[in-house]
C-alpha cells in the first residue's frame, strides 16, 4: 500500500525524525495562507502516488503567496505525467507546502526486505538525492548495506558504521545513530515493506533532516493496522482497482480488450501470457483467489463488465477446491444486474463441471465453454477477430 | 520412495477446526494420507469428524507421534503456528495460509536456521507424492503416480502443468508448492537436491513467475549440480512492471525478477524452458529426450 509523502513525513516526526515544517493544502487558497504564515520562500510538492515529480514540474519553488497562488493553480488542475506514472498520468489533489532549507550535503537511506537473506536490509550512500539504482550500477562500492538481523536488531555499532560510512563527524554521528534507529523502529511498528529517505540532508545549520520520504506498507500486515484505511486517496488509483479491493480480488487494469477472470496469481499471469502469444490483447489482470465464492466471482464479472474497453471476456477457472456450477452461477448472477452481450469464453476444470456447463449453456448467454487453456484462448481470440471483420465491413 | 512424505507419514493438522482446515483435512484423508488429529487452542479433548483434537501441537506429537504438520491457521497466528511446530520438533511443516505478514516471517526464517524442521510456502499448495500422501489443497485427482518432480512457486498454474502432464502419460513423483511469499521455507533448490537424490524421480519440471531471483540462483545450481533433466515454465513474460500480481512476491521492481531474464538464464544453463503454459508436457519431453540423446 503506497501513502503520499506528506503523510509519510507525519509517521517520520512521529519517531523523532526531523522533517521541513510544512502542510499539506488542498486549495489556491490554503497554499496561499501556508506560504504567508511561514514567511519565508518556500516549495510546493504536488502530492501523488508516483515518484519522479522534480522532472516532471511538480516542485516548485516559491518566493511569496503571490507566486504561491499561480503553482498551485497550475498544478491543482494538472494530471502530472512523470517516467513512473505511465501516459495517463495521476491528478494533483493535494499539495505539500514546505519551508526551504539551506542544505550543506545530501545522502540516501533505506530500509527495504532483501528477499535473498529474508532479511531488512539498510542502505545507505553519501550519493543523495540521485537515482539509488544508478549508483548501486555505476560506483557500487558508494553503496553501504546492513542485513539486519531480527533478533538483535539495529545497534548502536551498526548504526555508528553507517554513520561513518557517510562521512559524519561530532555530534550528527549520535544523531544519526538514533535516526536510523527509530528508522527500524518504524518500519517494524508500522508493518512497511519499505521506507526510504531520499535525500536526508545535512542543513547549514547542521542539523539531519529528512527532505523527501517514501513508506509503502505490507499488504499482508494491514489487519494490524485499522488507521491506515483512511490515509488511503481514492483520486490516486483507478476507480476499478478501489471496487476490487472491496471484494478483496487482486485486479490490475491492462490496456487490452479481453476481460480476463481467473483463480489464482501464477494461472492469472500466465493467461495473459497465452492471450498475447495468440494475438489478444488483455484488458486486466483479474484473480479471484482460490477458494471465491458465488459472490466474489459475481463481483468480479461486474468489474470486468464496467470496463467500457471490453469486447470479450475469457474465463479461465482450474477448480480443485472451487466448483464449477458455483462459478457459472457467480457469472449469471453478474449479467443478471450488469447485462452482456458480449462474447464469453469460460475454461473450465474441476468438480461439478457438467452441472457448470449446463447452467451457463441454458443462461441465454453469449457464452461456449471449453476444456483446455490453449482451445479457450484461440477461441476468444478468434471471436474477437470475427467482431472486428463485421465492423470493418 | 518419493521426496518429503510418503504412505506411512503421520501428520497432524494446525487449525483443523476452522471451515478449510476441516475442509482439507477431509480431502487428504479421503486421498489416503494418514491424518491422526489437529490442533486448536481451547478445543483440547473434543473430535471432529473423527479427527481428535488437541491444544496444543506438544500434546499432539506426544499423542500420536506425528512428523508432518499442515498448517490452515488464518494470517494473524500463522507465524505463531510455524514457530511452535519448529519449536514441537517437528520434520515438515506444509504452511498453507495466505496473507502472513512479512515481519513476522522474517522471524520465523531465522529461526528455523537453528532448527532442523523444514518449511514449505507458506502461501502455498501444499506437497503431494500422487498414490500415497497428500499434504495440501490440490485437488488429487489430475495427479498420476510416475516420475516427474514438479517444484512450483504457483497454486492453480501448478494444476494446469500438472494436468498436461498426466493427459500426457507423465506421471509425478512428487509435487510441492514452495509458495508465491517474498520470503518462504524450502525454495527451488532445497527441492531440487531432494529430487537429485530420489531414485523414483527422472526428471524435474519447475514452475516459476516474475519477482526475485529465485530461478536466477537455481539456474545456476542446475547447472553445476543437477543430474536430471529439467524443463520449466515462468508465468508473467508480459507483466506490467511495479504491480503485484496477486502474489506478495510476484512484481518486478527496479528491473529486477522479469520472466524474460529468468527464461534466458534458465535456458543457459540447460533447463528447457516451455515457451508457453499450453507446451508443457513437450517441454517436459523434449528435456528427458535431450538427455536420452546425451546418455
Amino acid at each position: 500500500m503506497n501513502i503520499h509523502e506528506y503523510q509519510a513525513k507525519e509517521i517520520l516526526k512521529s519517531f523523532g525524525i526531523p522533517v521541513p515544517n510544512g502542510c499539506m493544502v488542498k486549495s489556491v487558497r490554503q497554499a496561499e495562507k501556508s506560504v504567508e504564515k511561514f514567511g519565508c520562500l518556500c516549495v510546493l510538492k504536488a502530492q501523488i502516488y508516483a515518484g519522479g515529480r522534480g522532472k516532471a514540474g511538480g516542485i516548485k519553488t516559491v518566493q511569496d503567496a503571490g507566486q504561491a497562488c499561480d503553482v498551485a493553480k497550475e498544478l491543482l488542475k494538472k494530471k502530472l505525467v512523470t517516467i513512473q506514472t505511465g501516459t495517463h498520468g495521476l491528478a494533483v489533489k493535494r499539495i505539500l507546502v514546505e519551508e526551504t532549507i539551506a542544505i550543506e550535503k545530501e545522502f540516501y537511506l533505506s530500509i527495504t526486505l532483501d528477499r535473498r537473506t529474508s532479511r531488512y536490509c539498510l542502505i545507505a550512500s553519501a550519493q543523495g538525492g540521485i537515482d539509488i539504482e544508478e549508483v548501486a550500477r555505476t560506483s557500487p562500492e558508494k553503496i553501504h548495506t546492513l542485513y539486519i538481523d531480527p533478533f538483535i536488531g539495529v545497534r548502536d555499532y551498526h548504526a555508528r558504521r553507517i554513520a561513518l560510512s557517510l562521512g559524519l563527524k561530532g555530534r550528527l554521528i549520535e544523531d544519526c545513530i538514533k535516526l536510523v534507529q527509530n528508522l527500524y523502529k518504524l518500519l517494524l511498528e508500522k508493518d512497511c515493506s519499505l521506507v526510504e529517505i531520499n535525500p536526508l540532508v545535512i542543513s547549514k545549520d547542521q542539523r539531519l533532516i529528512a527532505m523527501d520520504c517514501k513508506i509503502n506498507f505490507d499488504d499482508n500486515a494491514l489487519f494490524r493496522h485499522p488507521d491506515y484505511e483512511k490515509m488511503i486517496d481514492d483520486s490516486q488509483l483507478d476507480s476499478l482497482e478501489i471496487q476490487a479491493k472491496k471484494y478483496d480480488l487482486a485486479y490490475i487494469k491492462l490496456n487490452g480488450n479481453i476481460g480476463c477472470m481467473v483463480n489464482g496469481a501464477g494461472l492469472a499471469m500466465a493467461t495473459l501470457d497465452v492471450l498475447k502469444e495468440y494475438g489478444g490483447e488483455p484488458a486486466n489482470f483479474l484473480d479471484v483467489g482460490g477458494g471465491a465464492n458465488r459472490e466474489k466471482v459475481a463481483e468480479a464479472f461486474k468489474i470486468i463488465l464496467k470496463d467500457k474497453k471490453v469486447k470479450g471476456i475469457f474465463v479461465n477457472i482450474f477448480g480443485g477446491i472451487m466448483h464449477c456450477d458455483i462459478i457459472a452461477q457467480g457469472i449469471i448472477d453478474a449479467t443478471k444486474q450488469i447485462s452482456c452481450e458480449l462474447p464469453i469464453v469460460v475454461r473450465m476444470d474441476g468438480s461439478r463441471l457438467s452441472e457448470g456447463k449446463s447452467l451457463l449453456s441454458q443462461s441465454g448467454l453469449n457464452v461456449e465453454t471449453v476444456d483446455t487453456l490453449a482451445d479457450g484462448v484461440a477461441k476468444i481470440v478468434q471471436r474477437m477477430g470475427k467482431k472486428r471483420k463485421v465492423i470493418a465491413n | 520412495m518419493a521426496i518429503l512424505i510418503n504412505r506411512n507419514s503421520k501428520i497432524i493438522v494446525q487449525g483443523i477446526t476452522g471451515k478449510s482446515g476441516l475442509l482439507h483435512a477431509r480431502q487428504c484423508r479421503d486421498y489416503g494420507s494418514h491424518i491422526v488429529g489437529g490442533v486448536t487452542p481451547g478445543k483440547g479433548g473434543t473430535t471432529i469428524d473423527g479427527f481428535p483434537v488437541f491444544d496444543t501441537l506438544n500434546e499432539a506429537i506426544l499423542t500420536t507421534q506425528a512428523t508432518v504438520t499442515m498448517i490452515l491457521v488464518p494470517a494473524p497466528w500463522a507465524a505463531d503456528a510455524i514457530l511452535e511446530a519448529a519449536d514441537g520438533g517437528i520434520n515438515l511443516a506444509v504452511c498453507i495460509t495466505e496473507g502472513i505478514p512479512v515481519r513476522d516471517m522474517v522471524v520465523v526464517k531465522k529461526y528455523l536456521h537453528q532448527n532442523k524442521m523444514l518449511l514449505v510456502g507458506p502461501n502455498c499448495p501444499g506437497v503431494i507424492t500422487p498414490g500415497e500422501c497428500e499434504v495440501g489443497i490440490m485437488p488429487g485427482t489430475i495427479h498420476k503416480k510416475g516420475n516427474i518432480g514438479v517444484v512450483s512457486r504457483s497454486g492453480t498454474l501448478t494444476y494446469e502443468v500438472v494436468k498436461q502432464l498426466s493427459d500426457a502419460g507423465l506421471g509425478q513423483s512428487t509435487c510441492v508448492g514452495i509458495g508465491g511469499d517474498p520470503i518462504i521455507g524450502m525454495d527451488f533448490i532445497d527441492v531440487l537436491k531432494l529430487f537429485n537424490e530420489d531414485p523414483e524421480t527422472k526428471g524435474v519440471f519447475i514452475i516459476g513467475e516474475i519477482g526475485g531471483d529465485a530461478e536466477e540462483t537455481a539456474s545456476q545450481w542446475i547447472k553445476e549440480n543437477m543430474k536430471k533433466p529439467t524443463a520449466a515454465y515462468i508465468a508473467g513474460l508480459t507483466a506490467p512492471a511495479g504491480k503485484r500480481m496477486g502474489h506478495a512476491g510476484a512484481i518486478i521492481t527496479g528491473g529486477k525478477g522479469l520472466a524474460a531474464d529468468k527464461i534466458r538464464v534458465l535456458s543457459e544453463c540447460g533447463v528447457t524452458v516451455a515457451s508457453s503454459p499450453t507446451k508443457i508436457a513437450q517441454a517436459m519431453m523434449q528435456a528427458l529426450n535431450k538427455q536420452d540423446c546425451n546418455s
